[in-house]
């Protein structure tokens, strides 16, 4: 090889590096490793993690993941292809998002939905800068103060440095203010408004003639939703939404200690323009054949360099994948009866929680699978005493707020032991 | 199955189901207390499928893709280099995969640990002081690292610098990213051997340039010679450095972005670092700084006490929070594999042999396929079409050929510096032996191009389809099973 290249050593290949920036120390790394060492290496750091009966949410449910989830994305004709920019040996990868994106327009009620972004706080500030880019000169962003606070954190950070200003909607008895949201969207100067479904609380918000009060004002209005609970509430679409978008995690992906999880999309015709991200179409081949390709690239940043809608290219492509096979699987039935089972084992507890007396509701608002309560107990020292038998109790939301997550995979006996560990002392 | 054209909508059969949940075990009914008016009026169309039609109909499409498993990929900027198999079963394992980001740091201390194991060692490697893991893909990393540049500008009152220097070879991602981070773009001139022209540069570099993003390589895969005249130009003027970690590959053991005076980079873990692309993601975008811009890294931080216990914190001084949690852990677990198992002593063969793959192809074709840079290059290097151009035949062409011939097609007409350009990156995982094939496939289809140009401009012919409408894809588009019906 180096005698056709024409040099005498791989050393010679790089000649051309200024030789005060070759390296020539040593990495601050352990010796390389044979398969049975590594695993070794990774059982023990595995010991160091416990695994615990999961009764916190906030953005991150441990539902079920079936079985043939991970046996079908480890399929490495799927997870070792790259991005389908050929399309005649990516028909896999582009026909499985086209049928992603057909499942999550279904959930959203939207026409048109994009083939992922990162999570679903990226796929929320991204809504607010398509809001700012639909609107024109428009340049504020109405936010709930019922956003989960993770999400709302990331969208304050890419508005900074973007230049578009967010501004607060206030909460009121755990739901969005919707008489604020009026005269804040009045403003003259508003893009758009995101609320969420459900909230941080886990309350399922009313968004009756929400519609109306920000289209009155040519503002745009966005959802971020639990695509799962989408299978039981009213859609993005049914309320009158522009934009809908969240994180697909609830659709029975792994915990991962926070990700690969995934950001979803959707929107109208009308803003379809303005969407980042890819977005697959079927279309016909020179025979006539039924194929996929990625379209309306000219909105990305391969083409449109510093005026494409977003600088996303990677996604979460695997994870959508992820995705539909889950949602082939359950169905609307099946994502009915998640919700369902869910729902009943968070009331159940809920319900034992109040029974205790050391719980009062915080809110007399509807929920599925995530509720908020409020207690004068110790909690810190409650979730310590609970880690050491296993189990992940409430997350503590601040000011005597607690905030629960079950899902069907929580048994009746689990959450008796739950409450029975909780008042011990 | 051969010819398989269903969609999974075409599967479904009223009743049918694929899924098992339990009994309901509480007497409880969780939608009792849901008012009508906040519920679906109109179900969602979604298949009802066995569990076996979902299994055959997703094997069945998996079949009409190619991975890097399948054949070969020299997919120039993009680094397809194997994806090793033991890095798949570690990132599944059960004491990782299950653990929610918000439990205690007490409780998920193993997961800490490789977090901020993951994040010493790309620090190591790549000469920089500190590591965020949270950013999720390299476009990701480039926002967050523009963040950094500006966050730090701002910590020191110095609000003018509003732009950023970008080569005009640059990925699209880098003029992209600056708009996201709110920066003006200013282009740098390339001189025709696709290196950053220093002349054009300097009257550029005034004190409001926020800094510069840069790749080293660069895009034609040729070294920077004069990337530390450049790096003290900038840093002069005021300006930060960014290095964009997609040609990371070929210094990978050599040469650390840090030591040519790099103040923020990012690396793609699913390049350099062996990750799956999962059919264009999940990757994962690490960005690593020099000391003085370690505080306005992202949140959440990871920290070790000086008792050894790892701690999840929050830094005031933080550009904020580009991430929910903490990134596509999944993926920092199969880097950090492979970072082990290659180790100290392998990891610095890694980019060599990258390089050599690279001059291997491309002195052996470079009589037939036109080079318009010569020299030593280094992961990659750019051919602009073939040499002879009277066969009309282009580089999509041939490209497209190269599917019939098993391998995937290089990157092509990026960049835009020339023509016909046709991008080819070999990695370091492939054989000699594959190597040889790809060179006599490409050397069979330059002899094609003059003996039979027509059959290369109906190319591919033994592909499952051929030629898609793409335009008409764009002008009416079809996006969802429910407009393909009623279209």
């Amino acid at each position: 090889m180096l005698e056709r290249i024409g040099v005498n050593s791989v050393d010679d290949l790089y000649t051309d590096v200024p030789q005060e920036v070759i390296f020539k120390g040593e990495y601050d790394l352990p010796e390389g490793m044979s398969e049975i060492e590594l695993r070794e290496w990774f059982d023990k750091l595995g010991a160091r993690n416990r695994s615990l009966t999961v009764f916190g949410g906030q953005g991150a449910y441990d539902h079920y993941s079936p079985a043939v989830i991970p046996q079908l994305l480890s399929r490495s004709e799927f997870y070792t292809a790259y991005t389908p920019y050929q399309p005649e040996i990516s028909q896999g990868t582009l026909q499985y998002i086209f049928e992603y994106q057909s499942m999550i327009s279904e959930l959203t009620g939207l026409e048109a939905t994009n083939a992922s972004m990162y999570d679903g706080a990226t796929a929320t500030a991204e809504a607010a800068f398509m809001m700012v880019a639909s609107a024109r000169k428009r340049n504020a962003v109405l936010l709930s103060a019922t956003l989960a606070p993770r999400v709302a954190e990331v969208v304050r950070t890419y508005a900074k440095f973007h230049g578009v200003e967010i501004r607060e909607i206030p909460e009121k008895d755990g739901v969005t203010d919707l008489e604020a949201l009026a005269s804040m969207v009045a403003a003259g100067d508003v893009a758009g408004v995101i609320l969420p479904q459900p909230n941080k609380y886990g309350i399922i918000e009313d968004f009756t003639g929400v519609a109306d009060i920000i289209h009155a004002q040519k503002a745009l209005f966005a959802i971020n939703a639990d695509p799962s609970a989408l299978a039981v509430l009213r859609s993005p679409a049914e309320w009158g939404a522009d934009i809908a978008c969240g994180d697909g995690q609830p659709l029975g992906m792994p915990l991962m200690f926070g990700g690969p999880y995934l950001g979803f999309m959707s929107c109208g015709k009308a803003n379809l323009r303005k969407m980042p991200g890819r977005v697959v179409g079927a279309t016909k081949d020179a025979s006539g054949n039924r194929c996929f390709v990625l379209t309306l690239q000219a909105r990305e940043q391969h083409i449109r360099r510093e005026k494409a809608t977003s600088n996303i290219c990677s996604n979460q492509s695997l994870m959508a994948l992820y995705a539909t096979i889950y949602i082939a699987l359950m169905g609307e039935k099946g994502l009915r009866e998640v919700n369902l089972l869910s729902a009943n084992g968070a009331h159940y507890l809920y319900n034992r929680l109040i029974e205790t007396g050391k719980f009062t509701p915080a809110f007399d608002k509807p929920f599925l699978k995530e509720f908020t309560v409020r207690t004068d107990l110790d909690m810190a020292k409650i979730n310590r005493r609970l880690a050491d038998n296993g189990i992940m109790g409430g997350i503590e939301l601040g000011n005597g707020l607690v905030s629960f997550a079950v899902t069907e995979k929580r048994t009746k006996d689990e959450i008796d032991r739950l409450i029975t560990l909780m008042l011990e002392d | 199955m051969k010819n398989y054209d269903k969609l999974i909508f075409e599967l479904s059969r009223p009743g049918r189901k694929g899924y098992q949940l339990p009994a309901d075990k509480f007497d409880t009914d969780g939608f009792a207390a849901i008012p009508a008016d906040l519920l679906r009026k109109e179900m969602p169309e979604l298949p009802e499928v066995s569990e076996l039609d979902v299994v055959r109909h997703y094997t069945n499409i998996s079949n009409k893709n190619f991975g890097v498993d399948t054949g070969f990929y020299p997919l120039g900027s993009c680094t397809m280099k194997y994806n090793p198999k033991i890095n798949e079963e570690i990132s599944a394992m059960p004491q990782f995969a299950g653990l929610h980001p918000l439990q205690d740091a007490e409780t998920a201390q193993g997961a800490l640990e490789v977090y901020y194991n993951l994040q010493k060692a790309l620090a190591s490697l790549s000469g920089l002081a500190e590591f965020t893991l949270n950013p999720y893909a390299g476009a990701h990393g480039e926002l967050t690292g523009l963040m950094v540049m500006r966050q730090y500008h701002a910590s020191r009152g110095d609000h003018k610098r509003a732009k950023v220097i970008v080569p005009d070879t640059a990925h699209g991602t880098n003029p992209a990213s600056a708009m996201v981070a709110g920066l003006e773009v200013v282009e740098v001139k390339s001189k025709p051997n696709g290196s950053i022209d220093i002349e054009d540069l300097k009257p550029l570099l005034d004190d409001t340039v926020a800094g510069i993003m840069m790749t080293n390589p660069n895009t034609v895969g040729m070294f920077e010679t004069e990337i530390l005249e450049i790096a003290d130009l900038v840093h002069k003027a005021g300006g930060l450095l960014y290095y964009d970690g997609a040609n990371l590959n070929p210094l990978l053991g050599k040469v650390r972005p840090g030591d040519m005076g790099f103040d923020i980079m990012h690396i793609n873990l699913h390049k350099t670092f062996s990750t799956p692309h999962g059919g264009g993601g999940p990757g994962s975008g690490p960005v690593g700084v020099a000391e003085h811009l370690v505080e306005f890294l992202p949140n959440p931080r990871v920290r070790i006490a000086d008792d050894g216990k790892f701690y999840v914190d929050a830094d005031d001084r933080s550009l904020g929070s580009v991430s929910t949690f903490f990134g596509n852990f999944g993926v920092m677990l199969r880097a950090y594999a492979y970072i082990l198992t290659l180790g100290r002593d392998n990891i610095v063969n890694v980019g060599p042999m990258a390089t050599l793959n690279a001059n291997y192809i491309k002195e052996s074709l470079k009589d037939l396929y036109k080079l318009p840079i010569d020299g030593v290059c280094k992961h990659e290097f750019v051919f602009d079409g073939l040499a002879d151009k009277s066969t009309g035949v282009t580089t999509l062409n041939v490209a497209k050929r190269l599917l019939d011939f098993g391998f995937h097609a290089p990157t092509i007409y990026f960049p835009l510096l020339f023509h016909e350009s046709m991008m080819i990156e070999p990695t370091e995982t492939e054989s000699l032996e594959t190597l040889d094939e790809f060179i006599d496939v490409m050397r069979k289809v330059a002899e094609e191009a003059k003996t039979n140009p027509d059959l290369l401009k109906q190319a591919p012919l033994t592909t499952i389809i051929s030629h898609p409408d793409e335009t008409s894809a764009a002008k009416n588009p079809i996006l969802t099973y429910k407009a393909l019906k009623e279209a």
